[in-house]
């Protein structure tokens, strides 16, 4: 995109006010997370949507000392599910903000879970984004995790527009949708039986909007490939798909060098870059203004294989 | 005859306050309508007139409609059962925003099975867009009679106390005369506002199919008021109870460790400080402050006044505080902080209950219910009547099954400080829990 519009000429009235609003709501829902739970932990992989959400529980849960700086610790873990086809600076970023903000990890490996046989992958370069969910049910039978914060927003994708701000997942972890249960007010029924488990999503009533503003404002750190640089990409199926040891080139395809970023991060075979010049969150403010493609479909292939892939994946106990 | 009709209506009370009153927090409002009364189609719009809808998502809409019109209703039937069935079976919600504002849009399903989605809806707006089919309604008559459904959707809202409530009078476009259509049907919607009490944000004529009048102001003679979104756009979002008492329903009690750790602590003193978190249901709250915690009767002195992580001099209503006291006092989660004095707990009240589980209500039987933070026991003592949602009459029964509404007598195991739904959202109401089942049975709102 040549010359991003600014901000304030997008929007020229917008005061984003309602970013405290919606600030207000999730520090909301995670005290009530932590109160009303044993055992939480809280997604975190790195992405920028998770990178919101941790930065919200620092301001629930810490003191604030200086501007981005919060002195203590967060009443619970953070839990990662690795694909082990994560992207290199994702997982490195990961590993530096957890030990600069003096937090405990746990890690879920996708690559145990093959060990152990509970995955059996047809391909080995297939997408490992739909076997996450297994290592992920297993990081909680584990950990015995009664509750996981996740950063997924209603906007994304019309099966999440339905979730819960607390949603329920039975003994095997799946969701039933037609089982949801009202939410009413803040009144939120936080009870399960032993071994069902409820997943908290405090930023569902933000937009990806919503998301860059409030990165901006808060100077929140996101891993590099959130803004422009220069990537080996290749054209294939309308989308950009990024060169890497497990997304290969194929035969006919030729290599282009192209100034990317990345709008989602998830799993290696999965996530595509788009076009950009943006080199910071204002800048990305401005081109999210102007976009016209969804964040999930400009960018995964695995939502693009029907109407109702997201909800499929749900069901079985995905994110 | 449309002349003198037109005429009639030709200068609706303008509803768009001058620019400097735009309240720019978010509004939530729930849109509440029947199958085919366009509901669907009418979310699509605003959120393609919005450009909230990208070219990928229409994309796919052209892609399935083929050499047809798209079928902008496709954008918000998210789940495989409502795709097949042609429904929407539960409470979505969608985003927008326009240079002004940002929405949420909570959209509940509108046949009768599904009644407790509007509940859910309801409770946390801040406005409701009824949608009224103009080409179901016999416009020969006078006075047209509304249909059952747009009499239960708006006294369901009334009932949760949504604050602005708009009826947007659909299919303009399918009409010969959409004035004197228009004309009548108003008249109809006034009448009945008036008997049932109603305050009303707004009566607008839309033709959710074209986009006429949504987002796009109409220029005809016979309406000169705001389009659909305009009105939007100015509604203001729920108010919160600033002044009077403080009211604070402890949600989560941190203990500051030596190294300045917060740990949850919800039991036990000790000689480490405690801040106690919990979103303020009204009133203020500063340090120096004298309160009470309910139900202790303990009294201390508020010395610091925290706001996401840093202290502050002020917190009002609305907002999630930490409040950190002058003395060690057993405060935990459930408990209240509160001006002294200012309480008045109870535990034998009347309420309205909304029942939304397939099971119904028996009167006797102990459910958990949720007040605030505090989880309790609790019975039906009585149910004394049920409120004919078509008519506003009650009728004596001593049940109630789903989606029905009654007026009970509630005794819970421990005292509650309550006080009247219509007063405080946040001390008025009540979520009832089926202990078997877990499933969210009831919403309570406290009689005055």
């Amino acid at each position: 995109m040549n010359a991003p519009l600014s901000t304030r000429q997008l929007l020229p009235r917008i005061d984003h006010s309602h970013l405290d609003w919606l600030e207000e709501e999730a520090i909301f829902i995670l005290r009530e997370t932590a109160a009303a739970f044993e055992r939480p932990a809280l997604l975190f992989s790195g992405g920028k949507d998770s990178c919101v959400v941790l930065r919200l529980a620092e301001k629930a849960f810490k003191r604030r000392n200086g501007t981005d700086r919060f002195d203590g610790r967060l009443p619970f873990p953070l839990l990662h599910v690795d694909t082990g086809h994560n992207f290199p600076e994702v997982i490195e970023f990961r590993d530096r903000r957890v030990a600069e903000m003096g937090e405990r990890l746990v890690v879920g490996h996708l690559d145990d879970s093959i060990a152990r046989g509970t995955v059996r992958l047809a391909d080995p370069l297939e997408s490992r984004n739909g076997h996450q969910t297994v290592a992920l049910l297993e990081a909680i039978e584990t950990n015995r995790f009664d509750v996981l914060i996740g950063g997924a927003r209603r906007d994304e994708e019309k099966a999440r527009a339905k979730e819960r701000i607390f949603s329920h997942r039975d003994s095997f972890g799946q969701w039933l949708p037609k089982e949801q249960r009202p939410e009413l007010w803040t009144l939120f029924n936080t009870r399960i039986r032993p071994g069902e488990h409820m997943r908290a999503f405090p930023i569902s009533n933000w937009t990806e909007l919503d998301v860059w503003l409030y990165i901006e404002r808060e100077r929140i750190p996101l891993p590099s490939l959130y803004y422009s640089h220069a990537r080996d990409v290749v054209r294939r199926k309308g989308l950009l798909v990024p060169v890497t040891p497990v997304t290969p080139v194929r035969p006919g395809e030729s290599v282009e060098r192209v100034d990317v970023r990345f709008r989602t991060v998830g799993d290696m075979t999965c996530t595509c870059p788009v076009e950009s010049d943006a080199v910071d969150a204002a800048e990305v403010v401005a081109e999210t203004l102007q976009v016209t493609i969804s964040e999930r479909g400009a960018t995964r292939m695995d939502d693009r294989t029907s109407d109702s892939s997201m909800e499929r994946r749900k069901k079985e106990g995905y994110f | 005859m449309s002349t003198t009709l037109a005429e009639r209506t030709a200068a609706p009370r303008s509803l768009t306050p001058p620019p400097a009153a735009l309240d720019r927090r978010a509004l939530r409002f729930l849109t509440a309508g029947s199958v085919d009364d366009g509901k669907s189609t009418l979310i699509g719009r605003l959120l393609f007139d919005s450009r909230a809808i990208l070219a990928d998502q229409l994309d796919t809409l052209q892609a399935r409609a083929g050499d047809a019109p798209i079928d902008l209703s496709l954008l918000t039937d998210g789940l495989e059962a409502e795709r097949e069935q042609g429904i929407t079976i539960d409470v979505a919600y969608r985003y927008f925003a326009t240079r002004q504002r940002k929405f949420i849009i909570a959209d509940a399903p509108g046949h009768e099975q599904y009644t407790r989605n509007m509940v859910t809806a309801a409770a946390g707006s801040d406005a409701a867009v009824v949608l009224v089919d103009i080409t179901k309604l016999d416009l020969r008559t006078r006075p047209v009679a509304l249909l059952p459904q747009t009499r239960r959707h708006t006294l369901l809202a009334q009932l949760l106390r949504v604050p602005g409530i708009v009826f947007a009078i659909n299919k303009l476009d399918a009409v010969d005369d959409p004035a004197a259509a228009y004309a009548a049907v108003r008249e109809a919607l006034e009448a009945f506002a008036a008997q049932a009490a109603l305050e009303v944000a707004g009566i607008v004529p839309v033709s959710a199919l074209r986009g006429d009048n949504v987002t796009r102001p109409l220029d005809v003679a016979w309406y000169r008021g705001p389009s659909l979104l305009q009105l939007l756009e100015s509604l203001p979002a729920a108010g919160e109870q600033v002044s009077g008492a403080l009211s604070l329903p402890v949600q989560y009690v941190a203990r500051q460790g030596t190294s300045g750790a917060a740990t949850a602590a919800d039991s036990g003193t000790g000689d480490q400080r405690r801040t106690i978190w919990g979103r303020i249901a009204s009133g203020r709250v500063t340090p120096g402050d004298a309160i009470e915690v309910f139900p202790s009767g303990e009294r201390a002195v508020v010395a610091e006044v925290l706001l996401a992580g840093a202290a502050v001099d002020d917190a009002a209503a609305g907002q999630s505080v930490g409040v950190v006291l002058d003395r060690q006092l057993d405060v935990s989660r459930g408990d209240w902080i509160t001006t002294a004095g200012s309480t008045r707990p109870t535990q034998r009240f009347e309420a309205t209950l909304a029942w939304l589980d397939t099971e119904p209500a028996v009167v006797g039987r102990r459910y958990q219910v949720r007040h605030g933070n505090r989880w309790v026991q609790a019975r039906i003592a009585a149910i004394e009547s049920r409120l004919d949602i078509r008519t506003l009459e009650s009728t004596d029964t001593d049940s109630l099954a789903v989606n029905e509404i009654g007026r009970v007598v509630i005794e819970t195991q421990q005292p509650l400080p309550l006080a009247p739904y219509a007063a405080n959202r946040v001390a008025g109401a009540l979520i009832v829990v089926d202990p078997a089942s877990h499933r969210t049975s009831g919403a309570l709102l406290v009689g005055d």
